[in-house]
C-alpha cells in the first residue's frame, strides 16, 4: 500500500504550500489547510492512541470535536505542551510536534495493552468495587490508579501565552456557520441587524461546502456552488462580524455566551510572537440562532473500535475537503441514506468499495439507486457482528439480522478491508439549548432528541439538522420559515428555491447489533475515550442503577473529555431497550458547559499574576518598602507586617518591636481600617440601634469603643467611633469588615429605618491614620504640635482634636489598641507619608519603632483586646467573649439584642472566651490548637486557642482561647496535647498586662 | 447571568447586584415582646421557593440602593422591580 493516500482533486487544501510536522518523533509531511489528523491519513497512520482503561490501540474516528480518540499532546516546552488536543481540531502548522497519550513506552507497544487481556476482570464499577478495601491499602491504590489513568500531561511550567477577553453585543447570534447559520445569518444582516455568525472552523459552509454532487441541486447549481456565492455576498454586509475558530463553550440564561476565539494556535512558533492565543468572547445577544449541527452516530457491534473504522460521513470529508483517503478498501456499514454519499464520493475518486452493509431491508431513494448503477454490493438486512485487525482492521463478519432485530440468522461471510465507515444515523447537537435551560421532546421515528419549541426559556431558536432536520430541502425551507417569524422579516429571495435532493424513505435503528456470539463473548464498545462497553451498562442495569445519571457515572459513560458526544445516545438506547423505556421518557443526562474544553489561559485572561486581584497600598506604603518591612496580605490590603533589622527572624523583629512600644514609644500604620464618615440629624439614634452600648450622651469631641452585632446576637464588628460634631461621626471598623460593615448599615438605612436622616460615606481611602503609642507618645506629639495643649484635663483618654501639623488639617484620637498611652493621628492621605516621616523623625531621640500587624496584635492580646475574626468566628456573643459590661441593658433596641437572651444564647455551656497560661512559660501554644481536660478516650474537645504569642513584656507565653463555660473554670488545669507532646496550660483571667489600665494615662 | 433592571440605573449584568434574600420579611418593631420562637420565625425562617419568589436586590456595584425584584426560581425570568417600600405586584 502507498504511502501517500492524498488525491489531487479538490478546493480547500492549499498543495502549493507544503508543512512539515513531527508525530511521536518522526518527521512527516502535510498541506496548508490540513488537521493534524487529515495529514495522519494521508500518511497512512491511523494508530494515535491507546484506550483510556484497557489500552487498546485506537484510530482517528472523526472529522470534529466529537473526536474520542485522536488526543494527543501538542508541543514539547514544558511552559506551552497542551493535552487533550483533538487531532481532528488542530490545524496543521510548520515545525507541529504532536505526541500520542496514554501510552507507554509507545503508541505501537503498549504495556497497559495487558489490561486487554485482562478485561473480562475490569468490568463497569471495578475501580469502585475493587480499591474500596482495606481502608489501609488505598495510597497503594492511588499509586496503581494514577499512573495508569489520566490523559496527557499538564505544563510544569508557567504558561507563557497571552489570553484576553472582549464583551460583544449583537441583536442576533447564529453560532454554526453551516448552510443553515448562512442563510440565518444572511437574512438578520440584509435587515440590518448588528450580527454575529460564530463557526469552530477556519472555514464557512458546515458539510454542504463540499457536497458536490448532481442529487443536491439549489436553482440548478451543486449545493456546494450556491452555498459559495451565498458565503461571498454574505461577507460583504458591513454590519455582520463573522468569527471563525471560535467555539461557544456556554448558553446561560439571559442569552448570555461565552465563546472561546482561537488566534494563534493554527500559527507556527514565529507568528505566534506577542500575539494574543486565544480571547473569551462574553456575548450578550437580544436574540440567538443555534445552528450548530449534528454528529454522526458510530453503530454499536464487537470489536467496533479498531483503528480504521471511521465515521462514514468523516470519509466523505477527509476525501472531498482534505483531498485524502483513508484507506483503498473500504466498506461501509450502515442504518441510514448518509453511508450511500460517502460511497458516491468515494466512487468519484476511484476507492473501491467493497460492500455496504445495510441493517434496513428495503431502504430505496435516489441515493441507493445511483450507488446500485454504479454497481456497488447493498447487502441489505445484514449486520456485522465482528472485526479483525489489532493496530489496524483487516475483516469483517458480516451476518443476516433476524426480522425482528434481535438475532443474526444463517451463515458469516468474511470481507476483507482496511477501513470501514460506520453510520449509526445522526444526533443534533442540542448542547447549547439544553445548556440555556430549554427542554428536548424525543421524535420516535429516528430516535432523536430535539429542542421543544415550546420550552425554549430565551429569545432563540435552533434551526436545521441541530433542530432535526436533516435533509436539504427541509433545511434549508424550515430555516427560511423559522428565520422569518423569528426576526420578522418581509419577503426574501429564498422563499421559492428550487431544491433537488435524496428523500430517504425507510428507517430502521438498532442500538445493539446482534452477534452470534454471546454477549459476555464480544467487546461492543460505547465510548471509545473511557473503555465502556454495552456490556457495562447492561451490568450497571442489572446490579441495580435505574437512573441515567448514575449508569453514566458507575459505568463512566460519557465522562470522557468528549463528554460522551458520540457514545450517549446509545447508552441511553440500551437503558431504554433492556428495561423496557420509552427513550422520550428516559430522558437525558444533562448537558453541562464547557460545550468544547477550555484552557484555563482562556478562563482566566489577564487576571493573572499581579492582575489576580486587586492590591492596595496605604499611602506610606513606600516607605515600609523603603524600611525593608515584610508585609502581610489582610483582605486585598499590603500591610507592614514586621521590620526586620539587621538579619532579625520575624520572632526577634516582634519581641524587639513590643519591648519599644511599652518601653518608650511604637508607630503604626492602621491606614487600613475601615472609616465611614456618618452625618445627619438622626446620626446618634443611627449609632444606638447599631452598637450594643449607648451613644447618645456621648459628648462633641468624644471617642467611643463599639460593638456590633449580627441580628442572631453574635458579634460582627467592633471599633471606636469618634463625635466629630451634633451630627457628624467618624466610624473605625476593623480592615478586613470596612465593605460589609458599609453595606450592612446602608442596607437597614435604606430598608429598615428609612425614616432615619442619615448619610454614610467611606472615607478610609481619603484618611490615612498613624497610630503612636508608648510612654514616651505624648513628648513626641508635643514636638510636632507645640501649641497643642496634651494635658488630660484637655485632653483626656477616648477624646479627639481637630488641628493642624504644620499647614495640614488632622484629626487626633486619644485612643489605644495596646494599653499604652497614645495617640492616632488622622489626615488627608495625600500628606500621610510627609506626616509619618514627622513622627519618625520627631520620635527617633526615643527610639520610635515602627511596628507591624504582628506586634500589633501581642501587644493587644497582652491586653485581653479581641480581634474579630480571629479571636470570634461569627458563634461568640458579647456574653461569650466576657465582654457584658458593653451591652446597654437599658437600651430598649438594637440589631441582635433581642437574640442575646435566646434560649440558645443563654446556656452557661457556650464556649466562652478565656485567658492560657502554659506551666512553662517558654512553650507557646499553636493557634488552633484543641483543649482537653483528659485524654483519656473518647476524648471530649473542650475548645481551641485562638492567640497565642511570647510576651517579651510579661516574659512568659501567653494566649487566648475558647473553651466551654470557660467563664467558670478560672484556674483549671487543661492539655494542649500536640503531635509530639501534651501542654498543660491553666485557665486565667483574658487581661494579662496592666490589668488596672495604668499606663493609659501614664 | 441574568440582567436587572434597577430602578434608578436601568438594565445591568446581575454581576453588579448582589441578592440579599427573601422580601418583605420586616424587622419587628418590638423584638422585646415576641417569644423565642417569634423572634426565630423572622430571624432564621425563610421559604426558598421554586417558582415566583420575592427577593431584596442591591445594586452594590452600582448606585448601592436597595430594591424589590420578583423572579421565577425556576427559570431566573423577572417579572417585576419595584423600589424599596413600594408595594408588591398582585401575585
Ligand atoms: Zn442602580
Amino acid at each position: 500500500m502507498s504511502n501517500n493516500l492524498r488525491i489531487n482533486k479538490n478546493n480547500f487544501i492549499d498543495q502549493t504550500v507544503r508543512i512539515s510536522f513531527k508525530f511521536n518523533g518522526k518527521k512527516l509531511f502535510g498541506y496548508k489547510g490540513d488537521t493534524l489528523a487529515s495529514a495522519l491519513l494521508a500518511n497512512n497512520i491511523h494508530l494515535v492512541g491507546r484506550s483510556f482503561k484497557y489500552h487498546r490501540p485506537r484510530g482517528i474516528m472523526t472529522c470534529g470535536s466529537e473526536e474520542p480518540n485522536a488526543i494527543v499532546q501538542v508541543a514539547k516546552d514544558p511552559a506551552l505542551t497542551d493535552p487533550n488536543v483533538r487531532a481532528t481540531e488542530i490545524e496543521l502548522y510548520e515545525g507541529l510536534e504532536a505526541f500520542s497519550q496514554n501510552c507507554w513506552p509507545s503508541v505501537n507497544f503498549d504495556i497497559g495493552g495487558i489490561n486487554n487481556f485482562l478485561s473480562p476482570l475490569l468490568p463497569a464499577g471495578f475501580y469502585y468495587k475493587t480499591f474500596m478495601w482495606p481502608a489501609s491499602f488505598w495510597e497503594k491504590y492511588e499509586f496503581f490508579i494514577r499512573h495508569s489513568a489520566g490523559l496527557g500531561k499538564s505544563p510544569t511550567k508557567p504558561d507563557q501565552d497571552l489570553y484576553d477577553h472582549q464583551y460583544l453585543h449583537c441583536d442576533v447570534l447564529i453560532i454554526g456557520g453551516g448552510i443553515s447559520g448562512i442563510l440565518s445569518a444572511k437574512l438578520s444582516a440584509e435587515k440590518g441587524l448588528n450580527t454575529i455568525l460564530i463557526d469552530d472552523k477556519s472555514y464557512l459552509g458546515g458539510s454542504t461546502i463540499y457536497q458536490d454532487d448532481d442529487i443536491f441541486k439549489i436553482n440548478s447549481e451543486t449545493s456546494n456552488l450556491w452555498l459559495k456565492n451565498q458565503i461571498e455576498k454574505l461577507k460583504k454586509i458591513p454590519n455582520l462580524t463573522i468569527k471563525n475558530r471560535t467555539s461557544v463553550a456556554a448558553f446561560h440564561g439571559y442569552n448570555y455566551l461565552l465563546a472561546r476565539e482561537n488566534l494563534t494556535d493554527h500559527l507556527g512558533a514565529h507568528e505566534r510572537k506577542g500575539k494574543i492565543r486565544q480571547r473569551l468572547l462574553k456575548i450578550r445577544a437580544k436574540k440567538v440562532v443555534i445552528a450548530t449541527g449534528a454528529i454522526e452516530r458510530p453503530l454499536i457491534f464487537s470489536n467496533n473500535d479498531r483503528p480504521g473504522i471511521i465515521l462514514s460521513s468523516s470519509i466523505k470529508k477527509y476525501i472531498d475537503y482534505y483531498g485524502v483517503k483513508t484507506g483503498e478498501n473500504i466498506s461501509l456499514f450502515t442504518n441510514n441514506d448518509s453511508a450511500y454519499e460517502t460511497a458516491i464520493s468515494l466512487n468519484k475518486i476511484g476507492v473501491k468499495v467493497k460492500v455496504i452493509i445495510d441493517i434496513r431491508e428495503n431502504p430505496s431513494s435516489i441515493l441507493s439507486e445511483k450507488i446500485e448503477k454504479i454497481g456497488i454490493k447493498i447487502l441489505r438486512g445484514h449486520t456485522i457482528t465482528n472485526t479483525d485487525g489489532y493496530k489496524r482492521i483487516k475483516s469483517i463478519d458480516v451476518m443476516k439480522l433476524s426480522k425482528d432485530g434481535e438475532n443474526v440468522v444463517g451463515n458469516k461471510t468474511t470481507y476483507k478491508c482496511d477501513c470501514l465507515g460506520i453510520s449509526g444515523g445522526w444526533t443534533p447537537m442540542v448542547h447549547l439549548f439544553t445548556q440555556s435551560g430549554g427542554k428536548l421532546k424525543f421524535r420516535n421515528n429516528d430516535n432523536v432528541f430535539i429542542p421543544d419549541e415550546n420550552k425554549t426559556p430565551s429569545e432563540q431558536i435552533s434551526v436545521g439538522s441541530s433542530n432535526g432536520d436533516f435533509e436539504l430541502d427541509d433545511v434549508i425551507n424550515n430555516t427560511i420559515k423559522k428565520i422569518k417569524i423569528f426576526l420578522n422579516l418581509d419577503k426574501n429571495d429564498y422563499e421559492n428555491l428550487d431544491i433537488k435532493c435524496s428523500k430517504e424513505k425507510q428507517k430502521r435503528n438498532i442500538w445493539l447489533l446482534p452477534s452470534n456470539k454471546p454477549i459476555s463473548k464480544s467487546k461492543p464498545f460505547l465510548d471509545f475515550q473511557n473503555d465502556s462497553t454495552a456490556k457495562d451498562v447492561k451490568l450497571a442495569l442489572r446490579e441495580g442503577f435505574k437512573s441515567i445519571e448514575h449508569v453514566k457515572r458507575y459505568t463512566t459513560t460519557g465522562m470522557g473529555t468528549d463528554q460522551g458526544k458520540l457514545s450517549n445516545m446509545h447508552a441511553l438506547g440500551i437503558i431504554a431497550d433492556t428495561t423496557g423505556t420509552n427513550m422520550g421518557e428516559l430522558g437525558t443526562t444533562t448537558f453541562r458547559p464547557p460545550y468544547t474544553p477550555l484552557t484555563f489561559g482562556a478562563i482566566v485572561g489577564r487576571n493573572v499574576g499581579e492582575f489576580f486581584d486587586h492590591t492596595r497600598r496605604t499611602a506610606i506604603h513606600d516607605w515600609h518598602v523603603e524600611n525593608k518591612a515584610e508585609f502581610e496580605n489582610v483582605g486585598q490590603w499590603k500591610r507592614p507586617w514586621y521590620f526586620p533589622k539587621n538579619g532579625e527572624t520575624m520572632y526577634q523583629a516582634v519581641q524587639r518591636e513590643s519591648k519599644a512600644a511599652r518601653e518608650s514609644a511604637g508607630i503604626l500604620d492602621a491606614s487600613t481600617l475601615g472609616k465611614i464618615d456618618i452625618q445627619g440629624e438622626d446620626a446618634s439614634e443611627f449609632l444606638n440601634r447599631v452598637y450594643t452600648n449607648a451613644w447618645s450622651k456621648l459628648g462633641i469631641g468624644k471617642c467611643r469603643y463599639g460593638l456590633m452585632l449580627n441580628e442572631d446576637g453574635m458579634v460582627y464588628d467592633d471599633g471606636v467611633t469618634t463625635r466629630l460634631g451634633e451630627n457628624h461621626y467618624i466610624m473605625t471598623t476593623t480592615t478586613g469588615g470596612a465593605a460589609n460593615v458599609l453595606s450592612k448599615l446602608e442596607d437597614y438605612l435604606q430598608t429598615e429605618w428609612p425614616e432615619l436622616n442619615v448619610y454614610l460615606t467611606t472615607v478610609t481611602d481619603q484618611y490615612s491614620t498613624m497610630s503612636i503609642c508608648g510612654p514616651n507618645s505624648k513628648k513626641i506629639i508635643k514636638k510636632i504640635i507645640p501649641s497643642l495643649d496634651l494635658s488630660d484635663e484637655s485632653f483626656p483618654h477616648m477624646s479627639f482634636k481637630n488641628t493642624k501639623i504644620d499647614n495640614v488639617n488632622c484629626r487626633i484620637m486619644r485612643i489605644s489598641f495596646t494599653g499604652e498611652h497614645s495617640y492616632e493621628i488622622n489626615v488627608q492621605s495625600n500628606y500621610a507619608k510627609d506626616v509619618w516621616e514627622k513622627c519618625i523623625e520627631a520620635g527617633k531621640e526615643f527610639n520610635i519603632t515602627p511596628y507591624g500587624t504582628e506586634t500589633m496584635h501581642l501587644l493587644r492580646a497582652e491586653k485581653g483586646f479581641i480581634i474579630t475574626g480571629q479571636d470570634t468566628d461569627g458563634t461568640l456573643t458579647p456574653s461569650d467573649l466576657q465582654m457584658d459590661w458593653i451591652i446597654g441593658k437599658k437600651k430598649y433596641d438594637f440589631i441582635g439584642k433581642r437574640s442575646l437572651y435566646r434560649s440558645d444564647t443563654i446556656r452557661e455551656d457556650r464556649k466562652q472566651l478565656v485567658g492560657l497560661l502554659t506551666d512553662d512559660p517558654k512553650e507557646v501554644l499553636e493557634e488552633g490548637a484543641q483543649l482537653v481536660e483528659s485524654l483519656e478516650k473518647p476524648i471530649d474537645m473542650l475548645g481551641h486557642v485562638t492567640s497565642s504569642y511570647f510576651s517579651p513584656n510579661l516574659n512568659k507565653s501567653i494566649a487566648l482561647a475558647v473553651v466551654r463555660s470557660g467563664k467558670k473554670l478560672k484556674g483549671k488545669k487543661l492539655i494542649v496535647p500536640m503531635e509530639n507532646k501534651n501542654i498543660n496550660v491553666t485557665i486565667t483571667d483574658t487581661v494579662f498586662y496592666d490589668k488596672e489600665n495604668k499606663r493609659l494615662n501614664a | 447571568m441574568f440582567i436587572i433592571n434597577c430602578p434608578y440605573c436601568g438594565e445591568r449584568d446581575q454581576t453588579e447586584f448582589s441578592c440579599g434574600g427573601e422580601a418583605h420579611i420586616e424587622r419587628p418593631k418590638q423584638p422585646t415582646e415576641l417569644s423565642d420562637d417569634q423572634w426565630a420565625e423572622y430571624l432564621f425562617m425563610r421559604k426558598n421557593i421554586k417558582g415566583i419568589q420575592f427577593e431584596r436586590w442591591n445594586h452594590i456595584h452600582g448606585c448601592r440602593k436597595w430594591f424589590n425584584v420578583v423572579r421565577d426560581t425556576s427559570n431566573d425570568k423577572i417579572h417585576a422591580v419595584y423600589k424599596m417600600g413600594e408595594r408588591p405586584p398582585v401575585k
